[in-house]
């Protein structure tokens, strides 16, 4: 990592103006790091005290005593068990599913020759343009035709396919060089093994990228969720949540541990995968 | 990009030993202009294209193009009554409407709310997480962190901050009357706030991979030119991070444009309609009022307002292009 900050020390500046400016720097980080870190640090606090602690003037800022039964309660009583369970399955169904079918259709429109391929590739960028909001009305209507609502099938199917995903995984897929392709036609590679064995392992940067950016989207959906589910069985976390805090309105600790729930899982992903988490965020927006 | 004409290659190669084949007096046969092998590949083109293509016709394609013929109809005051053709009546009535207006209002003052002091925030931690300290690995993650959180999380965190008999800003001293969430004046503003924290980690990760895109050669060449921190920020940090700003700029609009999950938790579209964006305004106009046709209307509506900041990105992305190289 390079730093474009502050110049390095100049010759005659003097040691004690160095360790000031240092000491600013960091005493400025520390200071922002915990504004922006303290809505989420009080949360962990408020689900570890007592009902009463928290509504308690002065405000308590550290659990002495923690209290975990909040966790247990927003657990089981609260649903959250449930609500993350079906989270986990419709996100990963998601994820999967985007990545299999941008992959399919990526490889189409890098590696093969076919009518229309223009015109097709412009209609599925054409699908970026239309935001998902848009679409409710006909989709609850055909969702409950197809028999999909409060189903897993009804939270995951319509998105299923991704038009940025395709268009992500292509360009990626262009860079394949074409010595590899000669290569694997000599060897007899059909496309499928062409697919599985060289393409797709060489965009795998890509891939990861994408599966981060779907995991993500899939989790936080929240309009969809809402209007296709009815009850606890299919609920998803974050319309959970909002049941959650509805219902233990008295028990402000129960809603402040859910809150931990459903943001724990996000919270891991976002430290295993950061690298991945960053691409995937940025891809499209630095690099043309 | 290097590879762009060569996506026949393969199937080019693969031709050579089949469709040149002898026939059965020994003779070279000509190649037909589209051999067993082309059909082939289309029909595998076609094959890989059918998962995507079936979901975008049902869920994307058909219910978009719905809307424009939803909003010729009226929807009947009780259900089971017919609907009734009115043609661009509705579209009209809809569009001319003061109700209309105040959630085009209101979204456009959110998205002025959230987009500017978001992107400047962002700009400002990447600068200042942009040095070499030990231990900047730390507060870069700090600063990514709420990317872990989701809209629901950040409500329901805020919501709480905000409540008047428990939260900690009343206790701060904030405590408007009637309390913030229900106070005409103050609820967007709140809404917005709970965004910019929500979306901060994002638009942290975007300045930042921005930033570390800039050559250092620029910096040094100003530093050796005699330029300050200060004017090296406004005349090289900033204009070769411009690309990222804009592309911030538009994809927060589009997302101040799709807003819902805040409203739906914490205003519900009000107080006095204050917070009714958008995208409330048609989820509500379905949801509670079941009224298609005016929710269609809204919803066309809503996509030329995304098409229009669409556009407006592209035109943007093109001009970086220009300016960039």
């Amino acid at each position: 990592m390079r730093a474009s900050g502050p110049a390095p020390p100049k010759a005659g500046k003097s040691k004690a103006r160095r360790v000031i400016g240092k000491v600013v720097r960091y005493g400025l980080l520390t200071l922002l790091a915990a504004v922006v870190l303290f809505p989420l640090y009080i949360t962990v606090v408020n689900s570890l005290l007592r009902p009463d602690q928290i509504a308690a003037r002065p405000p308590k800022f550290f659990p002495f005593d923690p209290q975990w039964d909040a966790y247990s309660r927003a657990w089981d009583g609260g649903h959250m068990s449930r609500y993350l369970v079906n989270s986990v399955i419709v996100t990963v169904a998601i994820t999967a599913g985007q990545v299999v079918t941008a992959i399919l259709a990526a490889y189409a429109f890098a590696f093969l020759e076919f009518p229309l391929k223009r015109t097709l590739f412009a209609v599925f960028l054409a699908t970026l343009m239309v935001p998902f909001e848009v679409t409710i009305i006909t989709n609850l209507t055909t969702a409950r035709n197809l028999g999909l609502l409060n189903s897993y099938a009804g939270l995951a199917v319509p998105f299923l396919a991704t038009g940025f995903g395709a268009f992500l995984l292509r360009q990626a897929f262009l860079q394949v060089p074409s010595d590899l392709q000669d290569a694997a036609a000599l060897d007899g590679y059909g496309h499928w093994r062409f697919l599985a064995r060289v393409a797709v392992p060489l965009a795998r940067p890509t891939v990861a990228a994408l599966s981060v950016f779907a995991f993500l989207g899939a989790w936080n959906q929240y309009l969809w969720p809402l209007l296709i589910t009815e009850d606890d069985e299919y609920r998803t976390v974050q319309i959970g949540l909002e049941q959650l805090s509805r219902t233990s309105i008295d028990q402000l600790n129960v809603t402040f541990a859910g809150v931990v729930i459903a943001a724990l899982p996000l919270v891991i992903l976002l430290l295993v995968f950061q690298k991945q988490l960053v691409r995937g965020l940025t891809a499209g927006a630095v690099k043309g | 990009m290097s590879f762009t004409g060569d996506s026949g290659t393969l199937g080019a190669l693969a031709d050579v030993g089949e469709a040149d084949a002898l026939d059965a007096q020994g003779h070279v046969r000509r190649r037909p202009h589209f051999s067993r092998r082309r059909l082939r590949e289309v029909g595998l083109a076609y094959l890989m294209l059918s998962p995507s293509m079936i979901i975008f016709s049902i869920f994307v394609f058909y219910p978009f193009l719905r809307n424009f013929y939803l909003g010729f109809f009226r929807t009947p005051p009780f259900p089971g009554l017919p609907k009734r053709y009115v043609g661009l009546e509705q579209y009209r009535e809809v569009l001319t409407s003061s109700a209309f207006f105040n959630s085009v209002k209101v979204t456009v003052q959110f998205a002025l709310m959230t987009v500017p002091v978001g992107i400047a925030l962002g700009l400002a931690l990447a600068v200042l997480a942009h040095q070499q300290l030990r231990g900047m690995a730390v507060y870069r993650t700090i600063f990514s962190s709420t990317v872990a959180t989701s809209v629901a999380v950040a409500s329901v965190i805020f919501g709480t901050l905000f409540n008047p008999v428990v939260g900690l800003l009343p206790w701060l001293g904030v405590n408007p009357r009637p309390p913030i969430l229900g106070n005409p004046d103050w609820a967007l503003p709140a809404v917005a706030l709970i965004t910019v924290w929500q979306t901060l980690g994002l638009t942290f990760i975007l300045m930042s991979s921005g930033l570390q895109a800039i050559p250092d050669e620029l910096h040094e060449a100003a530093r050796v030119d005699g330029a300050g921190a200060w004017a090296r920020f406004w005349k090289v940090t900033l204009p070769m991070l411009s690309p990222t700003i804009f592309f911030a700029v538009v994809i927060g609009g589009i997302f101040a444009f799709q807003t819902f999950g805040q409203i739906d938790l914490l205003t519900q579209g009000g107080p006095l309609e204050k917070t009714n964006v958008l995208t409330y305004f048609v989820y509500d106009t379905l949801h509670s009022k079941n009224d298609d046709g005016k929710a269609a209307v809204l919803s066309v509506a809503l996509f030329a307002i995304t098409l229009t900041l669409t556009l407006v990105q592209m035109r943007v992305l093109e001009r970086r292009v220009h300016y960039a190289r």
